[in-house]
């Protein structure tokens, strides 16, 4: 089975890289270029899902495996609030970021923001590769006794 | 290079300033927090501590507000009309507080529950969702911007879909039930957000207060009629109001125990006050299509599902589903508090919901407790265990007392102001008459079906080979604590009335508008 489909393989594997690459410089680029924390996770996800689809589900589960999916999903949205209470313990209003530059509020709202993109961006991979082994490994986690 | 200069002067917020936040945002970290630690037995200590102090915070809150005024909080410092705001007041101080009294005194009986109903992989990503739907509710209730209620709506419903889907462990027909859930959930949310969009169309605004005055010099604008017919058919399927709560006897029945005593006492409750909220604050019963529509569509419908629902319940063979129809009557009342329109009437609905919210959370631990013991909650099942489970079942009399509103019982005062606000509008309209025959008529209804259960539990011989014994303390102790509070605020009835009038006050006093900006810059 593995002997089948060269090209797509290869071009798979050269592909990842880059489009990890290219998901990271939308999430940290995004506050001056389009972009931002949902679309660089999508773009992250869809890393991932292209090597399950070329390589079989349970090989990115090797590499992604499905514990750690849950752990990052739930991770991002603790990202994103903790950056809220972080404002809160600064004596500031939640998420308002000028409390991480009191003197230069733009400064402060520019870090504030990268810091939830982030958090989104860890939830969105989460959640996109979550829904793609959820739907792709259906069948065999199906047994009769289940229905 | 800071420029000091162009920068305002901050006060730092203490954590005082930070309690209509902390309301929602303690129940919403302990979901993440319970998926990513992934430990069956710290998700209980976590859910419980973290409702516990939502609990505490909720009662400070009211207690800062019962006289009147509200707190403004803003979030990330854009003030409103532009940025999200929670505004707290009497009103929802008050359904803050039955949501989070319910969800901390469920949940030393869920853990009984749960361990026996749920697979127990499934424990901590249950307790997150249940955390989740907590958030969801308290988070619906606390806003003060009407899309931000929709979130809200949305987080609680999602997180319920998957709780009532858990009760699948037990019976497969869990799944029927919370699909057809979802899909009248998701119907009634996108008509609500229908409504919403409507009034952003007419007004520009998403802030209740700021849509209030912004509808007021609206007048008869068709936009803003059909968003409110949006609005409440959309709200009034979360509400389950009569013709369309057919969702809720299949999910109450399939869902786990703890999962429906939950729910039985907050969502509709929660729904219900957001309903309250959009007819009287944002739009104002001073608009003849609003009072029209109490009048022409809530009152009427209110009293067929005090009847009809009843009379469902007194021919039910299982003690779950007949709870789960009495609940549907039982919001009847609450609507038909509202229809009335006066103060009494709202303070007989708000007290309702509070009350109903104890007896009916009490009922349904009753009949999780005797699901632990018998595996059923069919009459069959348990007739005859008033003698083997005595302490299970005396908590079952209280509530079921409770629930028809027999003096000395909370459920007694709120009906008998119901029965009052129709009465002082007999004179106006001598049909209110009809109205208060009604609610009495129905109590009876109420009167049979709850007595159908004492016969099944106390005069039926028990099944010899039964070995059910008594509930184990975790479930005894909140079940007592609740029907304490059930005959508690039936005898000492001023604190919840006060509260209860304070809050339909202000309700009745529409929109108490927006803040000036120099204000909105400070929490108040």
């Amino acid at each position: 089975m593995i002997f089948h489909h060269l090209i797509l393989r290869v071009v798979t594997k050269l592909l990842v890289g880059t489009i990890i690459l290219f998901a990271l410089y939308v999430q940290f680029h995004g506050d001056f270029s389009p972009g931002g924390g949902f679309q660089a996770g999508v773009i992250m996800a869809v890393a991932f899902i292209l090597y399950g689809i070329v390589f079989s589900l349970e090989s990115v589960k090797k590499v992604f495996p499905e514990w750690l999916v849950h752990k990052i999903l739930a991770l991002g949205v603790l990202i994103y609030a903790g950056t809220g209470i972080a404002t809160m313990l600064l004596g500031y209003d939640f998420l308002d970021y000028d409390a991480f530059a009191p003197l230069h509020p733009t400064h402060g709202q520019h870090w504030g923001l990268l810091a939830i993109e982030f958090g989104v961006g860890v939830t969105v991979t989460g959640v996109m590769v979550a829904i793609y082994y959820a739907f792709a490994g259906r069948p065999p986690s199906l047994t009769d006794e289940d229905w | 290079m800071a420029n000091t200069a162009l920068v305002a002067e901050h006060t730092a917020r203490t954590l005082y300033d930070h309690l209509p936040l902390l309301q929602v945002l303690v129940p919403f970290c302990a979901a993440p927090l319970i998926v990513l630690l992934g430990s069956r037995r710290l998700a209980w200590p976590l859910a419980f501590v973290s409702s516990a102090i939502a609990l505490i915070i909720s009662v400070m809150l009211m207690m800062s507000v019962r006289e009147g005024g509200y707190i403004s909080y803003t979030m990330g410092g854009w003030s409103p009309p532009l940025g999200i705001e929670y505004r707290i007041d009497a009103t929802n101080a008050y359904v803050l507080m039955l949501i989070s009294a319910i969800g901390t005194v469920v949940l030393p009986f869920a853990y009984v529950s749960v361990k026996d109903e749920i697979r127990s992989k499934d424990h901590s990503l249950f307790y997150a969702c249940w955390m989740l739907c907590l958030t969801g509710l308290l988070g619906m209730v606390a806003t003060g911007d009407a899309f931000n209620v929709f979130v809200f709506l949305e987080i609680s419903s999602l997180s319920t879909y998957v709780l009532v889907a858990q009760g699948a462990a037990r019976d497969r027909r869990a799944l029927t039930a919370a699909y057809d859930y979802l899909i009248m959930g998701t119907i009634g949310a996108t008509f609500f957000v229908i409504g919403l969009g409507m009034l952003y169309m007419a007004t520009g605004t998403l802030n209740m207060a700021d849509l209030a005055d912004r509808i007021a010099d609206q007048g008869a604008n068709r936009t803003v009629r059909s968003g409110f017919a949006f609005i409440v058919v959309g709200l009034g399927l979360k509400v389950a109001m009569f013709p369309l709560h057919l969702w809720l006897p299949k999910a109450y029945t399939f869902a786990p125990s703890a999962v429906t005593v939950f729910l039985s006492a907050t969502a509709t409750k929660a729904a219900l006050y957001v309903l309250m909220r959009f007819i009287f604050s944002v739009y104002h019963p001073d608009f003849s299509f609003t009072t029209n529509a109490l009048e022409i569509i809530f009152l009427p419908l209110a009293i067929i599902a005090m009847f009809s629902a009843s009379f469902v319940a007194a021919f039910q063979i299982n003690f779950k589903r007949m709870l789960a129809y009495s609940s549907i009557a039982q919001v009847g009342y609450m609507l038909l508090g509202i229809a009335i329109l006066t103060e009494t009437g709202l303070t007989a609905a708000l007290l309702h919901m509070f009350n109903h919210g104890l007896a009916k959370a009490l009922l349904f631990m009753g009949v999780g407790a005797l699901v632990l013991r018998t595996g059923s909650a069919f009459y069959t099942q348990i007739s005859g265990l008033g003698r083997k489970m005595p302490l299970t079942c005396g908590a079952i009399v209280v509530g079921g007392l409770s629930l028809i509103g027999v003096p000395g019982t909370a459920g007694f005062l709120s009906k008998w102001l119901l029965v009052q606000a129709a009465l002082e509008r007999v004179a106006e309209n001598s049909s209110f008459l009809l109205v208060s025959i009604a609610i009495v008529l129905s109590s009876l209804l109420a009167v049979v079906y709850v007595w159908r259960v004492f016969e099944v539990l106390y005069l039926r011989e028990p099944d010899p080979n039964s070995t059910a014994t008594e509930a184990p303390l975790m479930m005894l102790i909140p079940m007592w604590i609740l029907a304490g509070s059930c005959l508690w605020f039936g005898l000492s009835t001023d604190f919840l009335y006060d509260i209860a009038n304070q809050a339909a006050l202000g309700l009745l006093d529409g929109s108490m508008g927006m803040l000036d900006s120099n204000e909105a810059l400070g929490v108040k």
